[in-house]
C-alpha cells in the first residue's frame, strides 16, 4: 500500500496529464470520424457508382488496416518522408498526426454503424421523399440520416469505445499518452507492477462505462416510432 | 415529342397529362409492362385493376420514376421525364403519389410532413406553408393531430395526411398505389370518402385499387391489367356489366361483390 501511494506521489501528475491526452485525442478523433464517417455513408448510399466504389474502397481497406500500422506510417511515412507537418511545435504535430490516423481508421467504422441506421430506415421513407421533389442530398439530410443516427445510436457507441480505447494505440505514433507513461512506470515501479496495470485499465472503465450506459439510454429514448 | 401534331397554342387542353407510350419493363426474366400505352386527360380519373402481379403497382411507380423503365417514354404535361438529377425532382413535385404504406416521415410532426415538401422543394415561405398545410389538414379531416407523430395516429388518419402531404405540393396528377390496402377494414371508407372528394373537385387521379366501390363511383375510366398488359379499357359501367375480355369475365366472376 505505502508503494502504491508512493507511486502517486511520484506519478499522479503525469499519469493525470497523459490520460488527458487520451482524452482529448478521443475528443478530436471523434469529431473527425464522425464527420468523415457521415460523408463516407453518404457516398454509399448514393446513386452516383463511382462514389459508391470510392465509400466501399475506403471502407474495405481502412478497416481492415491494422491501426497501429497505420499510426506508424503517419509518423514515419508521412512525417518521416514526405515531411508533413500540421505543426511546428514537434510534440503537437505527433499528436495532430495521431487524430488523423485515429480519424481515418475509425471513420471507416463510423461509416458502417451510419449504413446499419440507414437499414432501420423503411424504403418507403425515402420513395416519399423523392416522391415530393426532393433530390438525393435533401433527402438524406432532412428525411434519412436524421432517422439513421437515431438508430445507429448503439453501434456508434460502440465505435466511440473502441476509439476511446485505441488511442492508447497512438504510443505507436510517439504521443505523450498513458500506455506510453504505463510503459515507463512499470520499468521503474517494478515493484506495483500489477497495481500499475489495475490504475490505467480503472482510468478507462471509468470513461467508458458511462458512454455505453448513456448511448443504450438513448438509443432507447430517441428510437424512431413507426 | 417532335412527331406530335398538337400545335403549342392547343397545348394545354390537348396534351393528355400523363402520357405512356410502348413502356417495357422486365425484372429480370419477367417481362412486367408489356408494351403499355396510356393517356390521362386533365381531370380524368383512371382506376386501374387486375389481380396481383399484373404489374399495375408498377405502372403506378413508373410514373414518377420510383421504378425505371427499359423502352418507351412517359410524359408528365407534355415534358418527357428525365433521368435523373434535378430536371427529374422537379417533375415529380408536379405528380402527388399515395402508397400503400403511407410512408409518413417517421421522426416528423403531421404538421412537418405536409409543410416540408412546399418549404424545401418549392422555396414557400414557412408560414405560408403552415397556411396552406392547415387548411388540407382541415379538409382531410385531421387538423386537430397536426402535432403529432405519424405512429400516434391510426392507419386511416395517416393515409388521410399523406392525401394532404401531396396534394400540398399543388400536384398535376395524384398516384394512388393501393391506397386501402393497408388499412383495417373500418378505416377504408374515411379514406375512399377522401379521394371520392377530391375526384369530384377536379383532381387528375391515377388510382391502382381492389376497392370496386371507388371504381364504379368516382373512375372516369377503368383499366384493366394482367400479366403485364392493358386487356381491357373500359368506362366503369361497361367494365362492371359487361365485361369483353376472358381475363376479366374472370377476375369479376372472382370477387365478392362489395
Amino acid at each position: 500500500m505505502q508503494g502504491y501511494l508512493s507511486l502517486w506521489d511520484e506519478y499522479g501528475g503525469q499519469m493525470m496529464s497523459a490520460f488527458w491526452g487520451n482524452l482529448q485525442l478521443t475528443f478530436w478523433a471523434a469529431i473527425g470520424s464522425l464527420v468523415l464517417g457521415t460523408i463516407l455513408a453518404l457516398m454509399r448510399i448514393s446513386p452516383v457508382p463511382s462514389f459508391r466504389a470510392f465509400g466501399t474502397s475506403y471502407v474495405n481497406i481502412f478497416r481492415n488496416t491494422p491501426l497501429t500500422i497505420i499510426m506508424t506510417f503517419g509518423v514515419l511515412v508521412l512525417f518521416g518522408v514526405f515531411k508533413v507537418q500540421f505543426s511546428s511545435d514537434f510534440n503537437l504535430n505527433f499528436f495532430q498526426i495521431a487524430i488523423v490516423g485515429l480519424t481515418i481508421y475509425h471513420s471507416a467504422f463510423v461509416c458502417e454503424a451510419i449504413r446499419s441506421g440507414v437499414n432501420t430506415v423503411p424504403l418507403g421513407q425515402a420513395e416519399a421523399a423523392r416522391a415530393i421533389g426532393l433530390s438525393f442530398l435533401p433527402a438524406a439530410r432532412m428525411i434519412i440520416l436524421p432517422q439513421a443516427f437515431r438508430g445507429a445510436i448503439a453501434p456508434l457507441g460502440n465505435v466511440l469505445i473502441a476509439l476511446i480505447k485505441n488511442t492508447t494505440v497512438a504510443v505507436a505514433g510517439s504521443v505523450a499518452e498513458i500506455s506510453g507513461l504505463m510503459k515507463t512506470m512499470l520499468e521503474f515501479r517494478a515493484d506495483v507492477g500489477i497495481l500499475i496495470f489495475l490504475t490505467i485499465a480503472v482510468f478507462f472503465v471509468i470513461v467508458v462505462i458511462p458512454v455505453g450506459v448513456l448511448t443504450t439510454y438513448l438509443s432507447k429514448k430517441l428510437a424512431v416510432a413507426r | 415529342m417532335s412527331t406530335d401534331s398538337h400545335s403549342n397554342s392547343a397545348k394545354s387542353d390537348l396534351t393528355p397529362i400523363v402520357r405512356l407510350s410502348a413502356v417495357n419493363k422486365h425484372y429480370g426474366q419477367l417481362h412486367v409492362l408489356q408494351n403499355i400505352n396510356l393517356e390521362v386527360t386533365k381531370g380524368e380519373v383512371v382506376v386501374v385493376l387486375g389481380p396481383s402481379g399484373s404489374g399495375k403497382s408498377t405502372l403506378c411507380r413508373t410514373i414518377n420514376r420510383l421504378e425505371t423503365i427499359d423502352t418507351g417514354t412517359i410524359e408528365i404535361d407534355g415534358k418527357v421525364l428525365p433521368e435523373e438529377g434535378k430536371m427529374l425532382a422537379k417533375l415529380r413535385a408536379d405528380v402527388g403519389m399515395v402508397f400503400q404504406s403511407f410512408n409518413l416521415f417517421a421522426h416528423k410532426t403531421i404538421l412537418e410532413n405536409v409543410t416540408l415538401g412546399p418549404i424545401k422543394a418549392k422555396g414557400m415561405k414557412k408560414s405560408e406553408a403552415d397556411k396552406l398545410a392547415l387548411t388540407l389538414l382541415e379538409r382531410v379531416g385531421v387538423a386537430n393531430q397536426k402535432d403529432k407523430l405519424p405512429a400516434q395516429l391510426s392507419g386511416g388518419q395517416q393515409q388521410r395526411v399523406a392525401i394532404a402531404r401531396a396534394l400540398a405540393m399543388r400536384p398535376k396528377v395524384m398516384l394512388f398505389d393501393e391506397p386501402t390496402s393497408a388499412l383495417d377494414p373500418e378505416m377504408i371508407n374515411e379514406v375512399l370518402d377522401t379521394m371520392v372528394g377530391l375526384a369530384k373537385e377536379g383532381m387528375t387521379m391515377i388510382v391502382v385499387t381492389h376497392e370496386m366501390g371507388f371504381a364504379r363511383k368516382a373512375a372516369d375510366r377503368v383499366i384493366f391489367m394482367a400479366d403485364g398488359q392493358i386487356v381491357e379499357e373500359a368506362t366503369p359501367d361497361q367494365f362492371f356489366t359487361n365485361p369483353q375480355s376472358a381475363r376479366a369475365k374472370d377476375f369479376l366472376g372472382k370477387l365478392i361483390t362489395n
